[in-house]
Order: C-alpha cells, then structure tokens, then sequence
C-alpha cells in the first residue's frame, strides 16, 4: 500500500477544478490509457493580462495523477503563463507533502500537460509531433524527456528514472540506453585531448597541468549545465575548488566534485583529493 | 472501523477454531518434536494429527504430504525436485498466467539453459491446449500448471493434462493454492504427482504450507539439513502453525459443500449487482470454469487504484490487476496474457470472498461502488462518447 499524506488523500477524494473548459484558449493532453494514466488541461486566458482566469482538469489515473493534476490547476491559476511556466513537477509534489518516489511521475505528467497546453496557446508545434527519439517503447519516453527530467530532479539511477518517467519500467530492454544517458549527463566528458600524464612534475608543472584540465575540460563542461568552477588552491595533492552558480545548491555537488577527482586524478596523478572551498 | 474483507485471494483471516487450536503449541507446548524426551516428543504425535487431517482433506495418504513453510515453497521445491531427479530432461512446461512462485521460478530455469514453455490462454484464460500438447516431448522434466488462477479464479482441465501426462510418463505439478479449501480437490482422481497447498489461504495463519508428493514419486529434497519430514524437508517443525493447518484443512473438509454454495451464491449476487448497475463493466475469466468466490471485473476507462482506495474509505478491502497497484508499472501479466484490453485491465477490481462475509458486506459493496465509477469516470477523459479516441490495445503476449 502506498504511503499518500493527507494533502494527496485530500486532492484526491475532494479534487478540485474538475471538468473541461468549454472553447478553451490552451487545451493540453498527455499520457493514454494505455501507459494508465492521462490528464486533459484546459485553460482560458485572459487576453489582455495574459493572466491564466480559469484551469480544468480530467485524469485517467490513480489517486496520484488525479490529486497531482488538481493541484497543478490551483497552482496556475491567476498566474500569467510565463509564471505557470516556472512551476516544475517538484513544486507541485512539495504542495502536496510530497509523493511516494515511485509515483513521482504522476507530479511530471502534471507540467508535462502543462506545457503541452502552453505550447497550444502560442501555437507552437506539440512535442509529439517533433522528431524524437523514444528510448523506453513500452510507454514511449523520449530521450529528450529523460535528460530534462533527470537535470530538472537531479536524478542519477535507473531506478529513479522509472520513479519519475516510467521509462525502464515496462520490458526493461531500454535500461542500458537509460544508463547510458546518465552516465552522458553526469560525468565528466573530456573535450580536448590532454598529452599523456608526463612521469615526473615539479610543483609548477602539477599546478599548470591542473589549471589546464580545469579550464579546457571541467569549466565548459559545467557551464553546458548551467554551472561554473573555480580553481582556489593546489597544495601538494590537494586541490580546493569552488563551485558556482547552479552547482552550489545542486545535491549532485558531491558526485560533481567526485568526477574532477576522478580526471584529476587520471591525467595528473593518483593521489589527488578535490575538496569544496 | 471492521473491515469488510472481500480480498481473500491475497489471505484469509485465521478461523477461531484454528488460533484456539494453535494457541497452546505457541505458549505451552514449545518443544522440538525431535527430542526425546516427553515434553517435546509428544508433539510428533500432534504433527502427523495435522498431517492426517491435511491429507484427508485432499483424498491423499498422510505420508504423502510434506509440510513446508509457505505456497511458494511447495512450488519451488516441486519444480527443483523434477529436473533434480530428471537431470537428462532440460524442458519445462507452465503457463503464461501462473503465480510468480512458479512464473518467475521457470524463467530463472530459463536463464540457466532449460527450454521452457509458457502456455498462452485464450480470451476467457482457458489454456490453449493445442499449443499444450505440442510441448510435449521426450525431453519434458515437468509440467507445471495452476489448479485455479488467483486473479480470475478461472479453474483449468488438471484432469484432462494430468490423464495425458501420465501416459506420456511426465512428471505433474499442480499450485493448487487458491483451490484446495474453495472447491474438492480429490487425489484419489486426479493423476496429478505433485501438488502444492497454502495454510493463509484456507484461514490458517501465514507460514505454513504442504506440498502432496504421489507415492512412487521421485523426489530430491530442496531444503537440506536435519531428518525433519522423513528427510524431505529439513527444518524443525513450525509446531503451531502446523497444527493450525491441520485444524483449517479439518473445518474445510467439514463446510465444503455448503461453503460452495454459499459463498458462490454471495458472489454471484454481487457480481450480477455490479454488472447491471454499472455500465461499460465486464467480468474477466471464464465463468462456466471458476471458483466460487472470485469475481474479477473491469470497469471501463477508470484506474483500478483510484477504485480501491475510494472503496477503502468504506473499509472496504479488494484488489486490482492495475499498474498503479503492483508496484511495478506493469498491470496484471494474467489479464495481459488473456488479451484484456489496455483500457479494462487499469480498472480490473478483484472481490474474493470467503465464508466469513456476510449478505450485508456484498449489500455495501452494491451500494457504494457504482457511485464511485460514475464519479471516477466524471473526472476521467475517457468515456463511452470518447472511445475513437482510445488508445489501440497493445498486442498481448510480446513478451
């Protein structure tokens, strides 16, 4: 039996904003009965503040899905679209007290149908309808949404991946292109081909050398994620470094930290230890 | 609140009779029966009392059944004893809708190098016997097929199979876990060689299984230590609960027949109840073939968890064949394997009843589900209007 709170249970028995606009102005739909669960938002907006007047929602799913998709209606409502926008799939899990990890993705379904009705309203093309390439064919996850979704929730397991996305849960066949996939968002990648480690450094040459990996291989790589490095220090084999912007408050600070390591410790030596300034 | 308990498929409540029976071999009478001294020795005596009544609930000999600890026990050791004791033979026979005490037990069997054979049903869940037949060959280790489904409650031809085993010389394993204490189950006539039972679902309590073993039968122990079950399952005996199963067994052979009737009759009231007042409902399994006290049904473009937990806010306790429920993100492999289409298997509910439910539990679940499918299905996208809309079933069996 899954764990609900009471917030869940709430949404779910009393959920509010039921029912479909008539003429809406957004009209966003994801899932299908046969991944089991779907939601249909429909939205009218106001044309003059660009402000969201009235949201509606119907869901095909379990008590998750239905409370996720009424919260998300409360929570746009009287927001502009570009506000709604902000809101992601852990705002609306927080609003309820938080949701059992492996129905995480009743909260992603929610901003999926979110965007899916914005992209209407602006008459942009439907995801759906873009070139994507499915990675997960028994509920038809895009890789696309595997990368947003992983970045978005910090997600670094195969197992979380199914949590938030469902994809990996179905055959399984799909779980190595999954690995694959976060093993490419959360490691260190070189860019550049860094000469062979030379066999002995003066201190110098060892501080050089870690500049140098720093700036040409960990620095773009970081700032590709939103985020920036900055050597502080190098005493003897340690290495103090500050991370900046999106790393700062990102929990994948350790593991970010573990990978430098980790190439530092290939291409300049063994014995190095990367610590947080 | 006291639950009405319509899930008796998944356990079933310990009968007084049977905790009161149990009670003294748990404070009193702690001894191991193989001491040899009185005090533990004695309780020998009360084991094979509970072998006896296990046996004659089943038609068997009492030195026909070996005592386990649970169904899956009796599943897997049957399985492990055919291809220990046949080790030229590399070619196993089940079904596609079996429980995964043997599903996945065959599939491990699978990745170790065995041929194995899943035997697909039909949209009814009746086997598809042709494809049966041509299984079987010389290689064949063992057959094993469920007695009765535990989702639908569909019951299959053992004695057809067991008949044209027996000529062929293959060995027969049954899981008859959800049978034996729902409807007769006599060896005298079945040609079946092996079958497995479960103490929780004949209201013993959990712990406790036996796994029937033909005499003449080749067997290979799949727990190995002490001489305990005449060397065929080692283990110091589980004294109070084996005690409890004996009891269970006793007060089932004594109200079967009227059990039968009763508890099928409340079903089926139920069942016709659902039917007609809800719309776009329909009864998954083949009801000619079924046991009488399992009702499996699909509510149309609603999901089954929604179902259930709008039904527990009544104390009202039943399972699904939903993704949502499983724990996994797949629905039922059984539903699936039959074909049930995508949008009835998300809303399947399974009622199993049992002879401690009352006219006055079916009277509520009557009166208070069909208000929730209308309300799920206003909150749903999905409906009658909307069925072009759908998403196309996915073809069973792909996998």
């Amino acid at each position: 039996m899954w764990e609900y709170t009471k917030k869940v249970k709430d949404f779910f028995l009393h959920p509010r904003n039921v029912g479909e606009i008539e003429q809406p102005d957004a009209v966003g739909e994801v899932g299908s009965l046969l991944c089991g669960d779907a939601l249909k938002l429909t939205l009218r907006i106001d044309k003059e503040t660009g402000k969201i007047a009235d949201a509606k929602f119907q869901t095909f799913g379990c008590a998750s899905a239905i409370a996720s998709s009424s919260v998300l209606t409360e929570l746009i409502k009287g927001k502009t679209v570009d506000e709604a926008l902000k809101i992601t799939n852990q705002d609306i899990a927080e609003y309820l007290g938080g949701l059992p990890k492996e129905k995480m993705h009743c909260s992603v379904m929610g901003r999926e149908a979110l965007e899916a009705a914005v992209a209407n309203y602006r008459g942009e093309e439907k995801p759906a309808e873009k070139e994507e390439k499915i990675i997960c064919k028994c509920f038809e996850v895009s890789e696309e949404k595997i990368r947003r979704v992983a970045r978005e929730n910090h997600l670094t397991t195969v197992e979380e991946i199914t949590d938030y996305t469902k994809a990996g849960g179905g055959c399984g066949s799909c779980i190595p292109a999954i690995e694959a996939i976060l093993k490419d968002i959360w490691s260190v990648k070189p860019v550049c081909e860094v000469t062979a480690r030379p066999k002995k450094m003066t201190n110098l040459q060892r501080i050089a050398l870690i500049q140098d990996i720093i700036e040409k291989e960990i620095r773009p790589q970081l700032q590709t994620d939103g985020g920036d490095i900055e050597l502080i220090d190098v005493d003897g084999c340690r290495v103090t470094v500050s991370l900046r912007a999106m790393c700062v408050e990102c929990p994948m600070g350790d593991v970010t930290l573990k990978g430098i390591e980790d190439k530092l410790r290939e291409l300049v030596s063994e014995d190095i230890v990367v610590e947080a300034g | 609140m006291k639950p009405i308990y319509l899930d008796n498929n998944a356990t079933t409540s310990v009968a007084p009779e049977v905790s009161a029976e149990m009670l003294p071999y748990v404070n009193e009478f702690y001894g191991n029966p193989s001491s040899m001294h009185t005090f533990g020795g004695q309780l020998h005596r009360k084991i094979e009392e509970a072998r006896e009544r296990v046996a004659a609930l089943i038609g068997a000999e009492p030195e026909e059944m070996i005592f386990t600890s649970c169904g899956t026990e009796s599943d897997n050791t049957a399985v492990m004893s055919a291809v220990e004791t046949y080790p030229h033979k590399r070619h196993i026979i089940t079904t596609k809708v079996e429980h995964p005490a043997v599903l996945n037990f065959a599939k491990y069997f699978a990745r170790k190098g065995f041929r194995v054979t899943f035997v697909p049903v039909d949209n009814l869940g009746r086997l598809d016997m042709d494809l049966f037949y041509r299984a079987l060959d010389e290689d064949t280790a063992v057959v094993s097929i469920m007695y009765a489904n535990n989702e639908t409650g569909v019951i299959f031809p053992i004695q057809e199979i067991g008949q044209i085993l027996r000529e062929r010389k293959v060995l027969f394993h049954t899981d008859a876990v959800q049978a034996v204490g729902k409807v007769p189950v006599s060896m005298k006539e079945l040609p079946v060689d092996m079958l497995s039972l479960s103490g929780h679902k004949l209201h013993a309590p959990k712990g406790v299984g036996a796994l029937y073993l033909r005499k003449g039968t080749r067997f290979s122990p799949y727990i190995i230590g002490g001489h305990q079950e005449r060397g065929r399952r080692a283990g110091t005996e589980n004294v109070p609960s084996i005690v409890a199963l004996g009891k269970a067994c006793e007060l089932a052979k004594t109200g079967l027949d009227n059990e039968v009737r009763y508890v099928g009759g409340l079903r089926n009231r139920l069942e016709a109840a659902l039917l007609r007042c809800c719309p776009d409902a329909r009864v998954n399994g083949d009801t000619e073939h079924r046991l009488p006290n399992t009702s499996n049904i699909s509510f149309e473009y609603v999901e089954g968890e929604a179902i259930l937990l709008r039904l527990d806010e009544y104390g009202i306790c039943a399972s699904s064949g939903s993704a949502c429920t499983s724990g996994s993100l797949e629905p039922s492999h059984v539903l699936r394997a039959m074909g049930v289409p995508f949008t009835a298997v998300h809303g399947s509910i399974r009622f199993s009843l049992s002879r401690y439910n009352e006219e006055s539990d079916v009277d509520k679940v009557i009166e208070v589900l069909p208000p929730i499918i209308k309300e799920l299905r206003s909150l749903s996208p999905y409906g009658r209007d909307k069925l072009a809309a759908c998403a196309p079933d996915r073809e069973s069996g792909t996998e």
